[in-house]
């Protein structure tokens, strides 16, 4: 691998109450190429989650290294991160577009170039002609893909996405899924895609994490080798159903 | 792509469909609640007309309008009276309330200090202190406007604090991780955020208004429909009470509207608390 964008030694993240002291990441390493597309698998409570939280800077890392960006990518921690959770999150009392210009906003760019770029955003998720409904008006896929162009709206570097179709139903989760890889390919960017779905990790990464819990640790790590664009064909490709037992012996299954 | 022309036909004419529903159902809405109320009306006319009750124990509604042309009642100074009470108290409470859940959310300790203590003080009935406001305050108008404020305080306070806390953790994470200062997030996510609730604590203190405004004036007052009326009971002048009962309700149609109109005005639809 040429020049790390992401690169994480031996972090180790602890949550403490009074009492318990719980161990969310006991010691991780891995590494991240600049536009690669890392799916995070693993069940509950294996600290994918945390893992995202710590590489947002939401919480801090109690042991380890983490650098993000390098001399080439320099990596801004302030401007650099768009997020996507499971629920779209999205504020009620704004229309779809204002919404999508929240971190832009937060940021203070420019109004009218970050409107600009809120429309083209929109079209490029499939929104435009929805900029000025309400979040209510809009399906659950739609309010996910609104979302995606709200992570998307500052041009970070990089994407956290923490389980963002685990609430869609089936199908609108595979449209989301090739429209994700659509995204991904226009845009270039270094995406985290926390799942529990095994097909959808492998479907999706150019890179699967598997996690495992207690303690909560990198049980693997390593590329699918499956050609770019991935059509819905690509299941069928007997390397994707090796992928997919590979991971399910390292859980287990 | 060929998917999204599929997915955005289907939802815009979904959401159409909404729409027009929305509007044919309000109409409906409205007339159901004319027809309610002048239904009510036919009621008490034709019952005091069958059962012959004397006027002095119920007038018909024919009875207790024609009062209004007595000009000894001096109608309007009392109305006006009693919707000062009503009205000044009422937006003093929303301000004054607004502000201290503002205030507590943005200083714990002043929350977890005064909060516990807010909750008890809500728990004293607040007719009860009527009395004692007169003896701290001077006599007139002011002291019913204190009344009201007192009893129409709490439950704005109260939902105002509890909207504020309904802050979905992810997106103060999605916030802060652009680190967003705590103003953007109190301006742009919490108040608006917690607006449904601010109405929904106005909803409830509207009929609190009125019954603090008309305590009030039973108990100290030269003016004001809640005296008329104990002024006229003494004379047994039912008709005169009866319209002003219709009066003081007036004042509280008056105020609830004012609520709706301003929630339908700065409230989404769908974010509205019921």
């Amino acid at each position: 691998m040429a020049k790390p964008f992401i690169s994480l030694k031996n972090v180790r993240k602890v949550y403490r109450t009074k009492e318990v002291e719980f161990e969310a990441l006991s010691d991780v390493t891995m590494e991240v190429g600049n536009g690669e597309l890392v799916c995070l698998v693993g069940p509950s409570g294996c600290g994918k989650s945390t893992l995202l939280r710590v590489l947002a800077g939401l919480h801090p890392h109690d042991g380890g290294e983490v650098v993000i960006g390098n001399s080439e990518v320099p990596f801004n921690p302030r401007k650099d991160i768009g997020m996507v959770f499971q629920q779209p999150l999205l504020l009620k009392w704004r229309r779809v577009v204002e919404n999508v210009l929240l971190p832009a906003e937060i940021l203070g760019l420019p109004r009218k170039e970050a409107r600009e770029r809120a429309m083209y955003l929109l079209n490029m998720v499939g929104l435009s002609g929805f900029e000025d409904q309400y979040p209510y008006q809009l399906s659950g896929g739609m309010q996910q893909r609104a979302a995606i162009a709200r992570a998307l709206i500052h041009d970070p570097k990089l994407i956290l996405m923490d389980e963002p179709f685990g609430a869609l139903d089936a199908l609108t989760r595979e449209k989301m899924n090739l429209e994700l890889l659509d995204i991904w390919q226009k845009s270039q960017k270094t995406i985290l895609f926390v799942t529990h779905g095994i097909q959808e990790a492998v479907f999706l990464g150019t890179h699967v994490a598997v996690m495992s819990p207690s303690p909560a640790r990198l049980a693997d790590y390593f590329a699918i080798d499956l050609p770019h664009p991935r059509g819905l064909d690509i299941k069928t490709h007997e390397n994707f159903g090796a992928y997919t037992r590979r991971i399910y012996k390292l859980l287990g299954m | 792509m060929d998917n999204f022309p599929f997915a955005l036909q289907e939802h815009s004419s979904l959401s159409n469909a909404g729409f027009d529903n929305m509007t044919a159902s309000t109409w409906r809405k409205i007339g159901i609640i004319t027809l309610v109320h002048l239904g009510f009306v036919a009621f008490w006319w034709v019952g005091v007309i069958v059962t012959d009750v004397p006027a002095y124990i119920l007038p018909t509604p024919w009875q207790a309008l024609q009062t209004l042309q007595v000009e000894n009642f001096n109608w309007w100074l009392h109305f006006n009276t009693t919707a000062q009470e009503v009205f000044g108290g009422y937006i003093l409470a929303v301000i004054v309330g607004v502000a201290f859940a503002v205030l507590f959310s943005w200083f714990r300790t002043a929350n977890l200090i005064l909060m516990p203590l807010l909750v008890t003080l809500n728990m004293i009935p607040k007719v009860a202190m009527a009395p004692l406001f007169i003896v701290w305050l001077r006599f007139g108008i002011e002291t019913n406007i204190v009344i009201t404020f007192t009893i129409c305080f709490f439950p704005i306070l109260l939902n105002t604090d509890r909207g504020m806390k309904e802050v979905e953790p992810d997106l103060l994470d999605l916030v802060r991780s652009l680190h967003g200062s705590r103003w953007q997030i109190f301006a742009k996510i919490q108040l608006p955020g917690a607006l449904p609730y601010i109405f929904s604590g106005m909803k409830v203190a509207t009929v609190l208004a009125v019954a603090g405004a008309i305590v009030g004036e039973f108990i100290q007052s030269d003016r004001g429909l809640g005296w008329f009326m104990l002024v006229t009971q003494e004379a047994l002048n039912t008709d005169a009470m009866v319209m002003a009962l219709l009066l003081v309700t007036l004042i509280g149609v008056l105020l609830y509207g004012a609520v709706l109109l301003l929630e339908r005005i700065f409230v989404v639809q769908d974010a509205r608390v019921e």
